[in-house]
């Protein structure tokens, strides 16, 4: 197949593209809502809390991260197990 | 058996960050299993190239320190299942990888991967040393151009000392890959010629990737050059140099001169 848009020099621009991740990238790395690294403090918080009350086996635990323009996803996933030792003494 | 293999140069901008991911992604296309790590501290970039920036949530220092392990730090490509990222901390302090960490986890990826492939920074000073510490192979990247070379060579001397293989006695294996290749400079005897180098520097040639706007293009939108646009002149330099990592035997092309209108009209010749 021909590519007409090639064929004339003009295809789609990767400038924009590298525009946008960068604004989205050096926003997050600036700090947002003036509050540096509050997708890394709200992971270490969560799951300080979380090993509180769990024995967290490193291995069961994931962490995601997608850094969107106007919303982030933070997801994390513990496999939480069901038995009576899985679990650490609350305080 | 895995393979560790260090990217590297002395001199800045040569283009260490954008072979790592090309040659990462070439060998992971060719089913091999691969890890890219990032040794640039406080200059994280290889996440950049490889268009994963938005998903890095632990990092190289992390897994050192021990607040994460490997398996959480690793970033899995969205394009290639083979290809993984260990990303750069962002820490100003550098200190914070210790030789020690860094071998511990070499020896764990090794039980991992096929090709652990390490983007080294820029310099001869500590983060230089780690990347190229625990290396079986090198790629050393060079621009035709007299600093980048003399660089190179104080490169390839500390490969022959500094390294643990070195001081095992053995030998570290390396591969000159000559970037940013300008074929209209060389036409007009701009350039140091591929003859210069390879004779000054007196390594395996593994390749010649010409200057090329498919490699600006592919960073912008975040994907290796050997993905972006597989049959562009670049991608299948790198793609032959993944090959001959493999161990292929295929002749090194110096890449022809398109003559410029101007050159053609004016009938010049390479002086
Ligand atoms: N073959 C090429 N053609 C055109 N531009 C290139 C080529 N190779 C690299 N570049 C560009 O050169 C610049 C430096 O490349 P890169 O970041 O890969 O170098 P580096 O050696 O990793 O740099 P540093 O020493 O800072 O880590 C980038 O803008 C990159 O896009
Ligand atoms: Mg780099």
């Amino acid at each position: 197949m021909i590519n007409f848009p090639r064929l004339f020099g003009g295809r789609t621009a990767s400038a924009p593209v590298a525009r946008e991740r960068l604004q989205i990238l050096l926003a997050h790395e600036r700090g947002l809502c003036g509050q540096p690294e509050l997708l890394e403090l709200l992971r270490s918080e969560i799951l300080a809390v979380v090993s509180r009350h769990v024995t967290l086996d490193a291995e069961k635990v994931r962490v995601t991260m997608d850094r969107g323009n106007l919303v982030s996803m933070l997801e994390i996933d513990i496999e939480v197990p069901n038995s009576a030792e899985g679990w650490a003494v609350a305080s | 058996m895995a393979k560790v293999l260090v990217v590297t140069s002395g001199k800045g901008g040569v283009g260490k960050t954008t072979s790592t991911a090309a040659l990462g992604a070439a060998l992971a296309q060719m089913g091999e299993k691969v890890v890219v790590i990032d040794f640039d501290v406080g200059l994280r970039n290889l996440d950049l190239v490889l268009g994963a920036e938005r998903r890095v949530v632990f990092d190289f220092i992390n897994v050192v320190q021990g607040i994460a392990n490997l398996s959480q730090a690793l970033i899995r490509d969205k394009r290639l299942e083979n290809l993984w990222l260990l990303p750069a901390s962002q820490t100003r302090d550098k200190d914070a990888l210790t030789e020690e960490g860094v071998g511990r986890i070499i020896a764990e990826l090794r039980t991992k991967f096929d090709w652990i492939i390490c983007d080294s920074p820029a310099g001869i000073e500590r983060g230089a040393m780690l990347a190229m510490r625990f290396a079986d192979e090198a790629v050393v990247v060079t621009n035709p151009e007299v600093s980048s070379v003399r660089d190179s060579d104080r490169i390839i001397g500390m490969l022959d000392s500094k390294t643990a293989k070195a001081e095992k006695g053995e030998q570290v294996q390396k591969h000159l890959l000559i970037t940013r290749y300008d074929t209209g400079r060389a036409a007009r005897g701009e350039m140091l010629s591929i003859n210069d180098v390879t004779d000054i520097l007196a390594t395996e040639m593994l390749g010649i990737i010409p200057e090329s706007q498919d490699v600006l293009r592919a960073s912008n939108v975040g994907m290796p050059v050997t993905l972006n646009d597989a049959n562009s002149v670049p991608a299948r330099a790198y793609t032959d140099a993944a090959r001959r990592l493999m161990g292929a035997t295929i002749p090194v092309l110096v890449p022809a001169a398109r003559k410029g209108l101007m050159d053609r009209l004016l009938g010049r010749r390479a002086a």
